[in-house]
């Protein structure tokens, strides 16, 4: 019998479609299909400037926006050859663990919503708001931030922002302490994740799979530590590994990558130094307001780079950061304009879709529901 | 990562690809069925190589076997609508265990028109080395029309069943906006 | 809506046999047109705190759908708590999040199965007007394949500004007409 699933089923979360072949509850083969929320975010990109796609790109991965955006500041200023300043490094670096512990907290929430446990859901999603607001209060919004700029950030942290985020990781650590108490050691739990979806190294690489699913089936790859950027050197952290590959281990993992994150943050808040956040660099940074009603120069500088964009030099760059579910790549193509020839997203979620049947088949229907909870597929980013 | 593996990396890879060095002048030579692969050199620390498309899989398969490029990154393409070959067809490669990245570059042509049909953008699948090349080369012939030649899967994946054109050529407008199609099932490898 | 004079009673037409022959009066119809009124107003007041969302979640805005529908803002307090999954089952579609080319069809088919009385609210910026996304694949607004009660723009909204979109449609459902035995009553 084939039964089709989605695109807006009672059971899933995401506009995915799963068509499975079943043999009684049994799923023999799956063929998914995606694309749902196609929303030409390359085609956009080839008419706005440089600095017009930021909103664009946040809207790939809406549940950690800042590491879509500092990946795509970083490949622009790779073309441009710009050295970033150490405060912008360090508070990019603790931005995207901060989204990152933004992103697995709303993957853990929605994927033990999905098997019922309301209580670890609204737990993880008061810790996850608290933190929202607290981003709002830096970049002016709750989910899509728009902060990164080429070459800097777009505003400097406001004052008791560090005060604030001690706070809200202390109440991570209560509410998280929660839920391992709630779901870890929970039978039900346990018998619907243990030995569900497994995967083996072999079998994820050749699908492409990246980040916390293949750390699941026990190789700690992780571009953090293997091919360092931003400020990932010089902090201490380790790369959590799982031993099965299997629903249970994912969940783990992500778990454990968020203590990790936390450790991190906590170290980069003693480490940010001061300085100016934007480099002294005219071909991209904005110049200050009060200069650009006062001054001739400043005015065309501005002038120019809202009207034509900043001219990036030809050429092109790919750049790989570890986004929260995988490698996020951009591979950016210019031509020495201020609208890009070509941006391209190698997105974690779709290469995942490209191998979740081989997750899916061979096991019950009813774990189709927690293996795609699992992926965590992001829909902006998977189908663009 | 430093230059020195690169350069490492790039002179065994040429080697083993048995690519003629060329002659100091010659460096900007065309490639040819002699010598289907060249070095662009290390690019934003990439190492680049650009190959005919006949060299695409030899290549690819040496890069797996040998060098240890067990994860396929990506695959797209770039339109240069003045070009004569007019599209580059992009890969990315990437080594677990040397924590390196490749890029691969193909060019390849238009499809003409109607008068020569046999001129097709076609290159070689890579679906045989790496499974995740399935989806993404989808991807590739949704956007641009690329044929991998080899793929028995190339539904439309991020578009659907009746879209005309390839949304991501450079001469398709971009608010160009088509009918509404009434919901069909996406023609499933299941139900066929 | 309460001006319109409702066809409950024909005044033109002469009483049916054995029907009193008062009953064709004006100030007999003014009864009836006063039942009605107070019978839509108890049935919307019903109505509008039993709102059963149906939420189509495709993007962005499914984040602050998440938060509006969890504790900090809670959408219980308005009766709107419960998502059904399930378009039988709803009487409120909410449209969370951009709506493409692809998927508009299915948007239909969703709206289309829902029984009377229903809604729409369409969610954040995209399902509103398409938002920042004029392309070939992006649907500009939703209204152009089902019509829409209440709009909410924000990319994505607030869930403040979602709650109070919640609490307008309940105004609108609560001055709305509400016929419940047959088109007529």
């Amino acid at each position: 019998m084939v039964v089709n699933i989605g695109p807006s089923h009672p059971a899933t979360h995401g506009t995915v479609q799963i068509i499975a072949e079943l043999d009684g509850e049994k799923v023999l083969r799956t063929d998914v299909h995606c694309g749902y929320l196609h929303r030409g975010f390359e085609k956009e990109c080839e008419d706005h400037t440089w600095h017009n796609l930021i909103p664009y790109v946040d809207r790939l991965n809406y549940c950690s926006a800042l590491i879509n955006n500092f990946a795509y500041c970083d490949g622009v200023e790779r073309l441009m050859g710009i050295e970033i300043t150490p405060r912008t490094k360090y508070l990019r670096t603790l931005l995207a663990e901060y989204s990152r512990l933004a992103d697995h907290l709303t993957c853990v929430a929605a994927s033990l919503m999905e098997l019922g446990a309301m209580t670890a859901f609204l737990y993880l999603v008061t810790v996850r708001d608290a933190m929202y607001e607290h981003l709002a209060a830096l970049t002016g919004a709750r989910v899509t931030y728009s902060y990164g700029r080429i070459g800097g950030l777009a505003a400097d942290v406001p004052e008791g922002w560090f005060k604030r985020l001690e706070e809200i990781l202390r109440d991570y650590e209560l509410y998280l302490e929660r839920v391992h108490g709630l779901v870890d050691r929970n039978r039900i739990f346990i018998d619907r994740m243990r030995n569900v979806g497994t995967l083996s190294t072999a079998e994820a690489l050749h699908w492409g799979f990246t980040g916390p699913i293949l750390r699941s089936t026990g190789v700690p790859r992780d571009l953090r530590k293997d091919t360092p950027y931003l400020a990932y050197a010089e902090l201490d952290f380790d790369v959590p590994v799982g031993i099965l590959g299997d629903n249970y281990d994912r969940y783990y993992v992500r778990m454990r990558e968020m203590d990790e994150s936390v450790y991190m943050i906590r170290q980069l808040m003693d480490m940010i130094p001061d300085g100016p956040i934007n480099v002294d660099d005219r071909r991209c940074v904005f110049p200050e307001k009060q200069l650009v009603y006062g001054e001739i120069e400043s005015l065309i500088n501005h002038f120019k780079l809202v009207m034509e964009g900043p001219v990036v030099p030809a050429g092109d760059v790919y750049v790989g950061h570890e986004a929260a579910n995988g490698e996020l790549g951009f591979y950016i193509v210019s031509n020495g304009e201020g609208v890009p020839h070509k941006v391209h997203v190698r997105s974690p979620s779709f290469v995942h879709m490209g191998g979740a049947h081989r997750m899916l088949d061979g096991y019950q229907l009813a774990d189709i529901v927690t293996t795609f909870g699992s992926i965590n597929m992001i829909g902006g980013e998977c189908d663009r | 990562m430093t230059a020195t593996v690169f350069t490492q990396l790039e002179q065994s890879l040429l080697q083993s690809l048995q690519v003629p060095a060329p002659p100091d002048a010659d460096e900007a030579l065309p490639l040819s069925p002699e010598r289907p692969v060249r070095s662009l050199g290390v690019q934003h620390g990439i190492l680049v190589l650009e190959l005919l498309p006949e060299a695409l899989v030899r290549v690819a398969r040496g890069l797996r076997d040998d060098f240890g490029f067990d994860l396929f990154l990506d695959v797209t393409a770039v339109d240069w609508p003045d070009r004569t070959p007019r599209f580059d067809v992009v890969y990315h490669f990437y080594s677990t265990t040397h924590h390196v990245r490749i890029r691969l570059k193909v060019r390849v042509h238009q499809a003409a028109d109607a008068t020569a049909p046999d001129v097709r953008p076609e290159v070689e699948t890579l679906t045989g080395l790496y499974g995740s090349a399935g989806y993404m080369e989808r991807e590739c012939h949704d956007m641009y029309g690329i044929v991998f030649r080899g793929n028995a899967d190339l539904r439309p994946i991020l578009l659907y069943e009746g879209f005309v054109g390839h949304p991501l050529r450079k001469d398709y407008p971009k608010q160009q906006e088509q009918p509404l199609v009434p919901y069909r099932p996406p023609q499933s490898a299941l139900v066929r | 809506m309460y001006g319109k004079q409702l066809p409950i009673v024909d005044v033109t037409r002469p009483a049916p046999a054995g029907a009193s022959a008062g009953s064709a009066t004006p100030g007999k119809h003014a009864t009836f047109e006063y039942l009605t009124t107070r019978k839509d107003e108890l049935v919307g007041w019903a109505r509008k705190f039993s709102l059963f969302p149906y939420p189509f979640v495709t993007a962005c805005c499914a984040m602050e759908f998440m938060a509006v529908s969890a504790s900090n803002y809670d959408t219980d307090r308005f009766g709107a708590a419960l998502p059904r999954f399930s378009p039988r089952q709803a009487d409120l579609l909410m449209v969370v999040g951009t709506v493409t080319q692809k998927q508009a069809p299915i948007l239909l088919k969703v709206y289309e199965q829902m029984c009377e009385p229903k809604w729409v609210m369409a969610f954040g910026v995209c399902a509103t007007s398409g938002g920042f996304y004029q392309n070939y694949a992006s649907l500009p607004g939703i209204d152009r394949i089902i019509p829409v009660d209440i709009y909410v723009p924000g990319c994505p909204p607030r869930p403040e500004m979602v709650i109070d979109g919640i609490m307008r449609l309940q105004e609108k459902i609560a001055n709305g007409r509400h016929p419940i035995i047959n088109d007529r009553f």
